[in-house]
């Protein structure tokens, strides 16, 4: 017992160290995650599932959901605005790269300059979405977002002058780093490149991300979601503040569109549908709402289990040779069952489970643990407090 | 821009009222709210002196509630108009069909200048000028549902009225507390009465997501300057705690740390001392009487606790169902007669 305490002080000062330097923090784990988990996939059970180049692939498009996953965290986790449109600005900034860098318009601006103006786009889009509607709230603001999110690939899907329509645009231009590092174009084989790049961009929106939830601005979002009225009647022009809370969700969720469409090369409408929107939404509720670590890691983890995990379960039912029963009319052969036909299915169970058992997600904020469990030891803390202070 | 943050600490505040200045610091004129049939608030004329602590009182549902949300900006007044430090903050729109016109200006004038530029040669340059009309007529239409202060006053100077949002009356210098507390519940003490600060802060997104100097600075000021009012308000040690956790009277106080971080000049209590005990009820007058000496802030309150009211009032004014039936100092409206008869019923005939 008293060993475990020791070393609980002896990680108190390392801690401490990490939580003042947050941008710090955000660094080192992005080595850590640059450097130990390609390794980590070519362990034992991991390898069986794949060679490390295919798991590195599956990271890189990970971290595009956890960058949406994190913009979106500041709309429903911090504002408290529930947006289910959200995929619309991921199909919108990854259009503005499909324009800007392929020979559907004939311009090549290079991908570093388009993840800005594809961030600028869908921020504007934000602000766009955001006007109409600043007096909804709860339901009435969830369903005016996902008539957002079903127009724009609608619309996409329409006009097919201007977006080849169910084609989509192909042959999108892949970074390039110009001989920097001896590193030209990325091309589609080398998929370490691609997960170099989006651990920087998460990295990034991660540093700016934590410093605003710290700041002012932060805090006002904070204070909208807690009580509007009284937001407002503290000074917080709340218009404002909550337009720029679905600006920067959007900027992020651009910054991940022009990513993901440089790396697929390909944009098309089907891509952005309501599930993207749904999963996204899922990730953050999961990982634990208004944590950005947490949110960060209920993505990463999501979105392994769904693209990972249900393949391989699977092929390990398969491997199990349960023998097929017959009952009647009815055949019950669970080795034939293929579970990403069910990923809905088990997202739901999932999502049901988490909201009974642990309501606040995974590794919640501080903030929502205590929302959600009111009774807990922070109480008992207090009165332990004044006990010990006369 | 105003002083930084540190510039108006509580004991370098607002210095204490003169007496000599006899203008009122609120004006309400005519003030009256309908909702759908029901009268809330018939024609009150309303004024309250600076320095002064006036109560507003009367039995329940005789409209206080409505017309301190008038003040606050919460509901717009059916009729009549508020002074506030002689600017009108609240009243019937004046003139507002003339704001639409503002939204267009910019934008026609890029309009103008690409149909100018189409019409020499169809280049690039015409593209250019109408997209920017359309950029411009976003921007504007943004700027008028955000009315951020510049385009308020710029309204204002053109002639043009509208009542302020609530955050706008808090920029003027009304900051309040609410009957029915309405802490943020899930923030620290001291994040809430931050939160009140919020207005008297200018770092933008950039200074934060950058940590400039001037959002370290203003971040370090506001932490001091927060322990300050919570000090004052007497929870210097619970800066840490979320707010719900805190004990009842507590929870009061803190929101009246909060409204102080507005840094008012009048500030309104909306029953402060509801479900308190006596002896909180007692430390609360204190702190009100406090308020006013120590930080020369002008206060409206309301009040049902008579022993509060006449302890610490200037004035008292009587509303019931929405009428001002009686004012004048504590004394004089406690011998009115038509008080008497609004809390006690008339005498029988």
């Amino acid at each position: 017992m008293s060993g475990a305490r020791q070393l609980t002080r002896l990680l108190d000062r390392p801690r401490a160290f990490l939580r003042l330097h947050q941008s710090l923090t955000v660094i080192i784990s992005a080595a850590l995650v640059l450097t130990v988990l390609p390794y980590i996939a070519t362990w034992y059970p991991f390898n069986g599932f794949g060679v490390q180049k295919d798991w590195v692939g599956g990271f890189a498009d990970a971290g595009v959901f956890v960058l949406l996953a994190v913009g979106l965290n500041v709309v429903v986790g911090l504002a408290g605005l529930l947006d289910l449109g959200y995929a619309a600005f991921f199909a919108i900034g990854a259009y503005t790269y499909a324009y800007g860098a392929s020979s559907f318009t004939g311009l090549h601006i290079p991908f570093w300059i388009m993840l800005v103006i594809g961030a600028a786009v869908a921020a504007l889009f934000g602000l766009l979405l955001g006007a109409p509607t600043l007096r909804l709230r709860g339901d009435y603001l969830a369903i005016v977002t996902l008539g957002f999110g079903e127009i724009v690939p609608v619309v996409i899907l329409n006009a097919d002058a201007y977006t080849r329509g169910t084609n989509g645009i192909t042959g999108l231009a892949q970074p390039d780093l110009y001989g920097l590092l001896g590193i030209n174009g990325f091309g589609f084989t080398n998929p370490y490149l691609y997960f170099g790049t989006v651990v920087v961009i998460v990295a990034i929106a991660f540093i700016f991300l934590q410093r605003l939830q710290d700041s002012r601005i932060g805090r006002a979002w904070v204070a909208i979601r807690e009580d509007e009225l009284a937001a407002a009647s503290m000074g917080i022009n709340t218009v404002s503040t909550k337009l720029l809370a679905f600006a920067i969700g959007a900027t992020t969720s651009g910054l991940a569109g022009v990513f993901y469409a440089s790396k697929l090369g390909v944009v098309s409408p089907d891509q952005f549908g309501f599930t993207v929107s749904f999963t996204v939404l899922a990730m953050v509720v999961l990982g634990g709402m208004g944590n950005i670590w947490g949110v960060a890691a209920g993505a990463f983890v999501i979105f392994e289990i769904q693209h990972q995990g249900l393949k391989q379960l699977g092929a390990f039912i398969q491997g199990l040779n349960v023998p097929v029963v017959t009952l009647g009319p009815l055949k019950i052969d669970i080795g034939s069952i293929n579970f990403i036909n069910y990923q809905y299915l088990l997202y739901g169970l999932a999502l049901v489970t988490m909201m009974l058992l642990r309501p606040e997600g995974l590794f919640p904020s501080r903030r929502r643990r205590l929302e959600l469990h009111e009774d807990t030891d922070e109480v008992a803390e207090l009165l332990a407090d004044e006990m010990l202070e006369p | 821009m105003s002083a930084s943050p540190g510039a108006a600490v509580p004991d370098a505040a607002t210095p204490a009222a003169t007496p000599a200045d006899a203008r009122p610091i609120l004006d309400a004129r005519g003030v009256t709210k309908r909702f759908g049939g029901l009268v809330a608030v018939r024609e009150i004329d309303f004024d309250i002196p600076r320095g002064a602590i006036v109560s507003l009182i009367g039995p329940n549902g005789a409209g206080k509630t409505t017309f301190f949300n008038i003040i606050a900006g919460l509901l717009e007044p059916t009729d009549g108009a508020i002074d506030f430090m002689d600017e009108l903050i609240v009243g019937r729109p004046v003139r507002a069909w003339a704001e639409p016109f503002f939204w267009f200006i910019l934008p026609g004038i890029a309009v103008l200048v690409a149909a100018g530029l189409f019409a020499i040669d169809q280049g690039i340059a015409g593209v250019i000028a109408a997209v920017a009309a359309i950029g411009l007529l976003i921007a504007s239409l943004l700027i008028a549902v955000i009315r951020p202060r510049w385009y308020i006053s710029t309204l204002g100077r053109a002639g043009i009225f509208k009542s302020g949002r609530p955050n706008d009356i808090v920029a003027q210098g009304i900051g309040r507390t609410f009957q029915n507390i309405r802490l943020f519940a899930n923030m620290t003490a001291m994040e809430n009465v931050q939160v009140g600060m919020h207005s008297h802060m200018h770092a933008t997104l950039i200074d934060a997501a950058l940590r400039l100097k001037r959002h370290r600075t203003e971040e370090i000021l506001s932490q001091i300057e927060a322990q300050k009012w919570l000090d004052y308000v007497g929870l210097p040690k619970r800066s840490d705690v979320v707010a719900r956790n805190l004990p009842y009277g507590d929870q009061r106080r803190l929101e009246i740390a909060r409204a102080l971080a507005t840094r008012p000049k009048l500030l309104l209590l909306d029953e402060p001392t509801a479900g308190m005990n006596p002896v909180e009820t007692t430390q609360m007058t204190t702190l009100i009487g406090r308020i006013r000496k120590e930080l020369g802030i002008t206060i409206l309150l309301i009040e049902h606790d008579m022993r509060v009211v006449m302890g610490v009032s200037d004035r008292v004014t009587v509303l019931d169902h929405g009428e001002k039936i009686a004012e004048g100092t504590p004394e004089a409206v406690r011998a009115d007669p038509k008080v008497i008869e609004a809390y006690l019923g008339a005498p029988a005939q």
